[in-house]
């Protein structure tokens, strides 16, 4: 029987010399004359391991990581083909710590199978979503996504399902279902990571979306700097086209859907649903002012769903196991789960999907095994550039919507970057002003102007000038901006703002040694 | 990629390329990203040239060429070397491997070196947070890169 060598083509995987390693792999196979072939896999999440080689060895996957060039004739020495002894061998990798600790509902598949491979799909549970729903009255899909207590996994946690119904009672003859894959923020990859190692999910996703509201076209806005999302989901939508999981009649039920990827221009604030609405019209991505809803007046003017990608990727398991199952995960108003990245200064770095609930400091002392650097954890931002920076004292918020509100933070989109101590807090905080500043779609005054104000406010800090006039000038310019802005880039930009300058005082006051030398 | 191109040459490609995808809805940013793909910038040339062909004013062509800033109005270098500079690439370093590399450039963010070898730009974020400090040389990713992992980088596209 062939055996299947896994070597991962997420990025990065990739990024860390996947491609370089399953050519070396390829080569021994031929050189050896083994009876083996090679899948590439999207990844499983632990990017510390990466890249990451797999052997199926009777039913089981037996890792071999972090994998370089130089090790592969090695690992074939020892016997690779048939899951052999070697100091990179991991054992079973279903059975490694950081993977059995997961509750895997929206990542199930991503790192098992051939992300291209429908017949994969399938035999992992794939469509299965898509199936019931075709038999369903809209109403009822809905109704379920509403049940299952899913919200928005872009950050903002509104319910997907109340969002749905908008758009299904909304007239109109054309409708759209918008996916926002513009994953912008820092310390985020778990899009990129379904649309490179799963992108069937969010195809099945977007397609009961469809159903579901009547809407017949589908949108994926996603980044320039997503090469290899771009040719995965795009790959993925011709072979669903194909199969007949888009197109005129979706699995047969007579009802169109189809979809296509469109790729932004390097502006983060097309991550913002209205600025990426006009964006995808060909306009310049400015924000729109609220009302009216997208639900109602969305892309074309037409009602529109827009989903993050991992909304999305997550109906169809909850169309395929239940609202119940789905609901029974997670706590208070946060049910179900939810990809944790976690990335920056750690150890074990990567993506954990877990149930809401999970405490900061469990996932960073833990799971994550602190620093990489070895050094005290100083701070750690959660949420992206316009989330706060939490430090040990918070270590016991636990993972979930509402906890994170009441700490003036955000989860945000879930990922979590990390510092150690050597991180100055005062230059983080000028770095959240910065970006405002360079990302401001310029509409409204608060972020445009409030933004560079706020550079210029803390660079007079960090000189000595005024220090207490400018701390309280900065924290006044952070309500203005967080109150008066018309969309999260310029309301939440104080967030790390303030977090830093409320946690970290001390990084707020300068040295009088920078002062001698100015 | 083509940096020499005469201006009649521009408005003719120009207008094959919008032929292929004016039937998009909200065709505008395929287009200027086939345009920038086919010249290696968007030339000014073309701008006039999209506004008539999709009924826009040349303001508006221009107002968006301008927001974006993967457009370039102008040909970058042979290779373009994009850095991140987020939060979680500035937690392991980032900050300071930034500098050396404009040091060994000679160029700030944006420039080209004098060979014409090498552009530098800024990246908000590659979407590479777990394996920082990250870079991207011509659409090929690189994680966990230290200064001598991009000094072969860059010696390698200077040959």
């Amino acid at each position: 029987m062939t055996v299947r060598i896994y070597v991962p083509c997420d990025a990065a995987a990739l990024a860390l010399g996947a491609e370089r390693v399953a050519k070396a792999i390829a080569e021994q196979i031929a050189a050896r004359g083994l009876d083996a072939k090679i899948v590439r896999n999207g990844s499983r999440g632990m990017h510390w391991l990466e890249p990451l080689v797999e052997v199926e060895v009777s039913g089981k996957r037996i890792g071999y990581g972090p994998v370089k060039v130089k090790d592969v004739v090695s690992l074939f020495d020892a016997g690779l083909a048939t899951g052999g002894g070697h100091p990179l061998c991991l054992g079973e990798v279903a059975e490694l710590p950081f993977l059995k600790r997961q509750t895997r509902l929206t990542f199930a598949r991503c790192g098992i199978t051939d992300p291209l491979s429908l017949d994969d799909y399938e035999a992992h549970g794939g469509l299965a979503g898509l199936r019931r729903a075709v038999s369903m009255l809209p109403t009822d899909v809905v109704k379920e996504v509403t049940d299952s207590g899913l919200r928005g996994r872009g950050g903002a946690g509104f319910p997907t399902g109340i969002k749905w119904k908008t758009v299904l009672d909304a007239p109109g003859e054309r409708k759209y279902i918008v996916c926002n894959a513009d994953e912008g923020d820092s310390g985020t990859f778990a899009d990129r990571m379904i649309m490179e190692g799963d992108p069937f999910v969010l195809i099945e996703g977007m397609a009961i979306a469809g159903l579901a509201t009547g809407a017949t076209k589908g949108f994926i806005y996603t980044r320039s700097e997503y090469p290899h999302a771009i040719a995965a989901m795009s790959r993925a939508i011709d072979i669903a086209r194909s199969a007949g999981i888009l197109g005129t009649s979706v699995l047969g039920s007579g009802k169109t859907f189809d979809m296509e990827v469109r790729t932004g221009a390097g502006a983060y604030v097309c991550g913002e649903e209205t600025a990426l609405l006009n964006s995808l019209e060909g306009k310049r991505g400015i924000v729109r002012a609220k009302p009216p809803l997208p639900a109602h007046k969305g892309l074309f003017d037409c009602p529109t769903v827009i989903n993050n990608v991992i909304s999305l990727a997550s109906v169809p398991v909850i169309m395929d196991k239940g609202a119940a199952y789905y609901r029974d995960f997670g706590l208070g108003r946060s049910r179900g789960t939810i990809p944790i990245q976690i990335a920056g200064n750690v150890k074990h770095s990567g993506l954990f999907e877990t149930a809401f609930g999970i405490s900061l400091g469990e996932l960073i002392d833990d799971i994550a095994g602190g620093t990489a650097s070895g050094r005290p954890v100083k701070a750690v931002q959660v949420g992206g550039p316009l989330g706060a920076y939490f430090p040990r004292a918070l270590f016991d918020t636990p993972f979930d919507y509402e906890s994170f509100a009441a700490k003036d933070g955000l989860i945000g989109h879930a990922g979590i970057v990390v510092f150690d101590e050597s991180a100055d807090m005062l230059k983080q905080a000028r770095f959240a002003m910065e970006f405002c500043a360079v990302e401001s779609c310029g509409k409204c005054t608060p972020c445009r102007i409030g933004s560079t104000r706020g550079v210029e406010t803390a660079d007079k800090i960090a000189r000595g000038i005024e220090p207490e006039k400018n701390r309280e000038l900065l924290a006044d310019l952070c309500n203005t901006m967080k109150f008066g802005s018309l969309c999260a880039l310029g309301g939440f930009t104080p967030y790390p703002v303030m977090s830093a300058m409320t946690h970290f005082p001390e990084d707020f006051v300068p040295t009088p040694l920078i002062e001698a030398a100015e | 990629m083509n940096i020499h191109v005469a201006k009649g040459d521009i408005a003719t490609r120009t207008i094959a390329i919008i032929d292929q995808l004016k039937h998009l809805e909200g065709p505008l940013l395929p287009i200027l990203h086939e345009i920038q793909d086919e010249f290696g910038y968007v030339p000014q040339e073309a701008l006039p040239v999209i506004a008539n062909e999709l009924n826009l004013s040349r303001a508006e062509v221009h107002g968006v060429v301008s927001f974006y800033h993967d457009y370039r109005d102008h040909p970058a270098g042979r290779h373009v070397l994009k850095l991140c500079r987020a939060e979680a690439c500035q937690s392991m370093g980032g900050d300071a491997l930034a500098e050396r590399v404009k040091v060994l450039l000679g160029v700030d963010w944006h420039g080209t070196t004098p060979d014409g070898a090498i552009t530098l730009e800024p990246v908000f974020c590659l979407g590479l947070c777990s394996c920082s400090p990250s870079a991207m040389m011509d659409g090929e990713v690189h994680g966990r890169v230290d200064a001598a992992d991009l000094e072969a980088l860059i010696s390698e596209a200077r040959r």
